[in-house]
């Protein structure tokens, strides 16, 4: 690329004040072949929309989601935006635990939608939320899946699960992800922690454990039945084996807005959004149970 | 604490097994490219280096992929053997000897190349064996090079933390290595443990660093590690 076809570019605004630090900085270098490269490169990047500045105009929510919600949230976060064009919804998503440390560290959160209510309530203890923002956004179940194909020995009950021909057991990590601590208080009730504990494998999120077990390497898991339907590639490769684990507290999955949520009023909005009667329908056709 | 000392003694068992490992290889390799001339050997030099920049989780998943239950390999493994890698501290050492091989090979290759290949053929016309070569000439003449580069590789084989999660999981006192250790205990607030286990890391690796830069070429060492 030579310089007469770089300042051809020169026409359109949108891309010269993007490249103009770097014009200017080859230009005072002895325009080498390589600084002639590097300014295309620019001018290349700068091309890509993703990576222009955003819209001053722009208003910008971020939404932590526990993995289990991350779905259905993506859904109607698309549907927030088309009411409104200068908002964007972005959804980040990971354990519930996990969601709790990137906000006590200060990540600029606005929504928190966790899996249960006991991270909710940790968060509440550290201030982090908005007083009297918090709801019970669905309910869920706990369920064991095996692999589909393999011949792992079938699973009836929880007892099953400290039998032979069962090697290993997939659940969320208890101390950050929900669905492990579930997991582990169903197992708990049942006598049965101590002979498991040596099976079980320690995921990441309820979605990682619903991985494992798709792809065989663990005989069993622990996730939520809204999460065996949403497996993508996975749900063929799962079945459930146990499709209610009595869990105590039950499983409620609440919602609510940061305390340093820049834009209160439009979390807010956000967060009134997921109980309109749309929005109920789809968790309901998610398989997620109303509060 | 019990937890921080049973991850440390997993890390040290898998970082030296996969130290080991990815020694043997990379010295190999890293002969093999120093001194034969063949078509595609840059290429293959490229290839060999790629763990080195490739991200961890491509590498989990190319491991995954492979040594799982339904991979090539790993359906082969399990169902000729019994062996399963997946979840298992093999399966750590695996993926901690791949992103450590590059490690020892790119120094091997550089140690092998500064030896003079007259002393190699001065051996040969003395009508001793290429193998011999390798292990009576040329490894004795590159030894610190090639030291200092399984000492970095150990270093990394410790620390090594996203393909490890991915093949053999977090299982604590199995595959839950320090660094996998770190990280559950920060995902679950437990700040003063993972202090403890920030600290041990830090100073394992200061230590192993120190060895290693005493160790490097060209370094002038004041307590009798010169040759």
């Amino acid at each position: 690329m030579t310089w007469t076809t770089t300042s051809h570019f020169e026409g359109s605004s949108d891309l010269l004040d993007a490249m103009r630090p770097s014009l200017t900085v080859a230009r005072r270098t002895a325009m080498s072949h390589r600084s002639q490269r590097r300014a295309a490169l620019g001018a290349l990047l700068c091309g890509i929309p993703a990576l222009r500045p955003a819209l001053a105009a722009e208003r910008r929510l971020l939404i932590a989601v526990a993995a289990s919600l991350a779905p259905t949230l993506r859904e109607l976060a698309a549907a927030f935006e088309e009411l409104d064009p200068t908002v964007r919804v972005a959804i980040t998503t990971g354990a519930s635990g996990s969601l709790l440390q990137q906000l006590a560290a200060g990540a600029p959160i606005d929504v928190l939608v966790s899996a249960d209510e006991a991270t909710m309530q940790r968060a509440r203890a550290q201030s982090l939320l908005r007083e009297d923002s918090q709801r019970v956004l669905v309910t869920n179940t706990l369920v064991v899946v095996q692999p589909a194909r393999g011949a792992s020995a079938p699973i009836a009950s929880l007892a099953d699960l400290a039998g032979p021909g069962i090697k290993r057991i997939a659940l969320g990590a208890p101390a950050s992800v929900p669905a492990g601590a579930y997991a582990r208080g169903a197992l708990e009730a049942a006598g049965l922690w101590q002979a498991v504990l040596p099976r079980a494998v320690y995921a990441q999120n309820v979605r990682q454990v619903l991985d494992f077990v798709a792809r065989g390497e663990a005989d069993a898991g622990f996730v939520y039945a809204t999460d065996v339907p949403m497996g993508g590639a996975a749900t063929a490769a799962v079945r459930t084996a146990i499709a209610a684990v009595p869990t105590t507290p039950p499983i409620r999955c609440p919602v609510a807005i940061s305390a340093a949520s820049a834009q209160p009023l439009l979390a807010e909005r956000f967060v009134a959004s997921l109980f309109q009667p749309a929005a109920r329908a789809l968790f309901s056709r998610h398989g997620f149970g109303r509060p | 604490m019990a937890e921080a000392w049973i991850a440390l003694a997993l890390s040290l068992k898998v970082a030296a097994a996969a130290t080991l490992l990815a020694g043997v290889l990379g010295v190999a390799f890293g002969y093999l490219l120093a001194r034969a001339r063949f078509r595609g050997r840059d290429v293959l030099d490229a290839v060999l280096t790629l763990p080195l920049v490739l991200p961890p989780t491509v590498l989990g998943y190319y491991l995954l992929v492979l040594l799982g239950r339904q991979g090539a390999l790993g359906g082969w493994l399990e169902s000729s053997f019994g062996i399963r890698l997946v979840f298992t501290w093999q399966g750590a050492v695996i993926a901690a000897a791949l992103v450590a091989f590059p490690l020892v090979f790119k120094a091997a290759r550089a140690a092998f190349e500064a030896v003079d290949p007259q002393l190699e053929a001065a051996a040969r016309v003395l009508g001793v064996g290429n193998a011999a070569v390798l292990l009576r000439i040329s490894l004795p003449l590159a030894w610190r090079g090639v030291l200092a580069g399984l000492m970095l590789a150990f270093v990394r084989a410790l620390g090594e933390f996203g393909a490890t999660l991915m093949v053999a999981g977090s299982i604590p006192g199995q595959t839950q290595t320090l660094s996998i250790a770190v990280y559950e205990a920060v995902q679950a607030g437990q700040d003063g443990l993972a202090r403890v286990l920030v600290l041990i890391v830090s100073i394992a690796c200061l230590v192993a660093l120190l060895a290693a830069g005493a160790l490097a070429p060209g370094h002038v060492a004041g307590s009798g590690l010169r040759r």
